[in-house]
């Protein structure tokens, strides 16, 4: 620092060479930004726009229903139930499952567990509902009959129970079966990620292989399996053809698991319903997809929102 | 609580592969022991053995015993566990939970020794142990903060306190200031002279300067090339070890003609 400070804006400023290779990437990232954001953009107004007759149709449109909320509402209780619940199956068993991947497995089976788990996030929706109507409903009927005769006091529980098992529990484990690689993939990548200093640090504490997962593994991935729950909660909350082909559609809110009466979700509904529908009818199956844009951000958000809140003790500083 | 170690003719294998080779030595009870030696001579590796920590890399295994306090860390259905919550550990890099506070990490280990313990306990604990470590006045105020969020040299004495909270018989440190500066490493200097008092202290260094300002006793590790297993050259008392050893190699070691 030898020559007199200099003003900001002075002539004499030095500037950074710029270089062929530095403008292009950087002009690059900043297109491929701007073109989610304006793909984003294009969706929403799309969207909305389609949507607006919607809010003001007349119960002929609605089947029957007295205005627009009336009859998306169910349909909004029925994605959000059915994702949940695919979401309570799916969690800990892919945690379960990325924790023997990581921790437990000898290196040879984790190495092909992980190619199967990936495997699976290959196979096309279709096949899956396919295989939930004529492989797993046969299947788990005897089991939701049990269940409904020895806990059918409880509501969730209660009778008369499906005879075909074509029930949304059963479409909650086909959608858990779905959303399970994605969320088993990311959770292993993470749980691997783990800083061998911390786990060592447990170790040396005297914690058990358990007891080390609990105190350094868990805690770190906890942001990511956070991340990787969400994406799958997305694709279940999307999930169009699994739920369409097993459940018959109804339109009601109920919390009953194992009944042959089940709410559907939107975007089976849309895809039911769009090949005959005319006027504003097709504004109405667009508007409850503009509902399930908004369930899907609305998620995300509060998402980030947990992650965020513990960031000091998230490991990344 | 202290504890003296004794080690009769370990060997440490990675796989097939000898890496440290016919160890022998005794270490009494509340004193400082310092390892030295050139890189890869198996120090901490031997180091590691006396927790068992060693078994964390696949493959590794040792022969021969160690015995703290006549009972051997290597005898049938000795659980490494519980040899590990006597025998604690303190690290290269300072590596507190990053996920947890201050306050949590100091009874980390505790946790999962007696799973449940009463506010007023922990809140016991967590100022005995940060005391212990000199850190007590320095974060005091801050018990909730984040543990990451120390410098290296405070994180590195929370990592100590963290070691003396399950009251160890044993403390182990790996090059525990290699990852600081010097006024860091003049804290924990410190800080080791007064765990003498409770605890058998076992420190591996690079420093030559440490070893002989900390240090009781030291022992000097060498190879005889690469792909050699690392042998105990030299134990003895560190005043003797630097000024009057008896083997040529430690002599040229310490007088820095070699390594």
């Amino acid at each position: 620092m030898t020559t007199a400070p200099a003003t900001q804006a002075g002539p004499n400023r030095l500037k950074a060479k710029q270089r062929p290779g530095d403008r292009i990437f950087s002009t690059s990232t900043v297109v491929a930004g701007s073109l989610i954001l304006a793909i984003l953009a294009a969706v929403t107004i799309f969207l909305i726009a389609q949507s607006i007759p919607a809010f003001t149709a007349e119960p002929d449109d609605l089947k029957g229903a007295d205005n627009f909320w009336v009859y998306v509402g169910p349909l909004v209780f029925g994605t959000i139930w059915a994702a949940f619940l695919a979401l309570l199956i799916a969690v800990p068993l892919s945690i379960g499952i990325a924790l023997f991947i990581s921790h437990y497995a000898p290196r040879r089976l984790a190495q092909g567990l992980g190619y199967v788990v990936d495997l699976l996030a290959a196979v096309p929706s279709v096949v899956f509902g396919l295989w939930g109507i004529t492989v797993l409903a046969p299947f788990v009927q005897p089991f939701w009959s049990t269940l409904v005769d020895l806990f059918g006091w409880i509501p969730l529980f209660q009778g008369p129970v499906s005879g075909t098992g074509r029930t949304i529990l059963t479409v909650a484990i086909v959608l858990a079966v779905m959303i399970l690689p994605i969320i088993t993939a990311l959770s292993r990548e993470i749980f691997l990620q783990t800083p061998k200093l911390h786990e060592e640090a447990a170790l040396a504490l005297g914690a058990t292989r358990w007891e080390m997962i609990r105190t350094a593994v868990l805690p770190f991935g906890r942001p990511g399996i956070v991340s990787a729950s969400m994406l799958g909660l997305g694709r279940a909350l999307g999930e169009t053809m699994a739920v369409a082909m097993v459940l018959s559609p109804q339109v009601l809110i109920s919390f009953a698991l194992l009944t042959s009466t089940n709410p559907t979700t939107i975007a089976a509904n849309i895809a039911l319903n769009f090949p005959e529908a005319h006027g504003v009818g097709v504004n109405v199956l667009i508007a409850t997809g503009l509902i399930l844009f908004v369930i899907t951000f609305a998620v995300n958000f509060i998402a980030r929102a947990i992650v965020n809140r513990r960031k000091a003790f998230s490991g990344a500083n | 609580m202290s504890k003296s170690i004794e080690v009769n003719d370990l060997n440490v294998y990675y796989g097939s592969f000898l890496a440290v080779e016919g160890v022998s030595l005794k270490i009494e009870p509340r004193t400082v022991t310092a390892f030295i030696g050139p890189s890869g001579c198996g120090k901490s590796t031997f180091l590691r053995t006396l927790n068992r920590m060693h078994e964390v890399i696949p493959g590794a295994h040792v022969e021969g015993e160690v015995l703290i306090d006549g009972n051997n860390l290597y005898g049938q259905g000795v659980d490494p566990v519980l040899v590990r919550r006597q025998v604690g550990m303190v690290f290269q890099r300072p590596n507190p939970f990053p996920t947890m506070s201050i306050g949590e990490n100091v009874l980390a280990g505790v946790k999962l020794n007696n799973k449940r313990i009463s506010k007023s306990d922990a809140d016991a604990l967590i100022e005995k142990s940060l005391r212990g470590a000199n850190l007590w006045n320095e974060v005091k105020d801050r018990l909730n903060a984040p543990g990451s969020g120390l410098s290296g040299g405070q994180q590195q004495r929370l990592c100590i306190a963290r070691a003396i909270a399950v009251a160890p018989d044993v403390i182990l440190m790996d090059e525990p200031c290699s990852a600081l500066d010097p006024i860091s490493t003049l804290a924990i200097e410190d800080l080791i002279e007064e765990l003498k008092e409770q605890y058998t202290v076992v420190i591996v260094t690079h420093n030559m300067q440490q070893a002989s300002r900390v240090s009781d006793k030291t022992a000097f590790f060498n190879i005889a090339g690469t792909g050699k297993p690392g042998k105990l050259i030299e134990y003895d008392d560190t005043t003797t070890i630097f000024s009057n050893p008896s083997v040529q190699d430690t002599e040229d070691y310490v007088s820095g003609r070699f390594g």
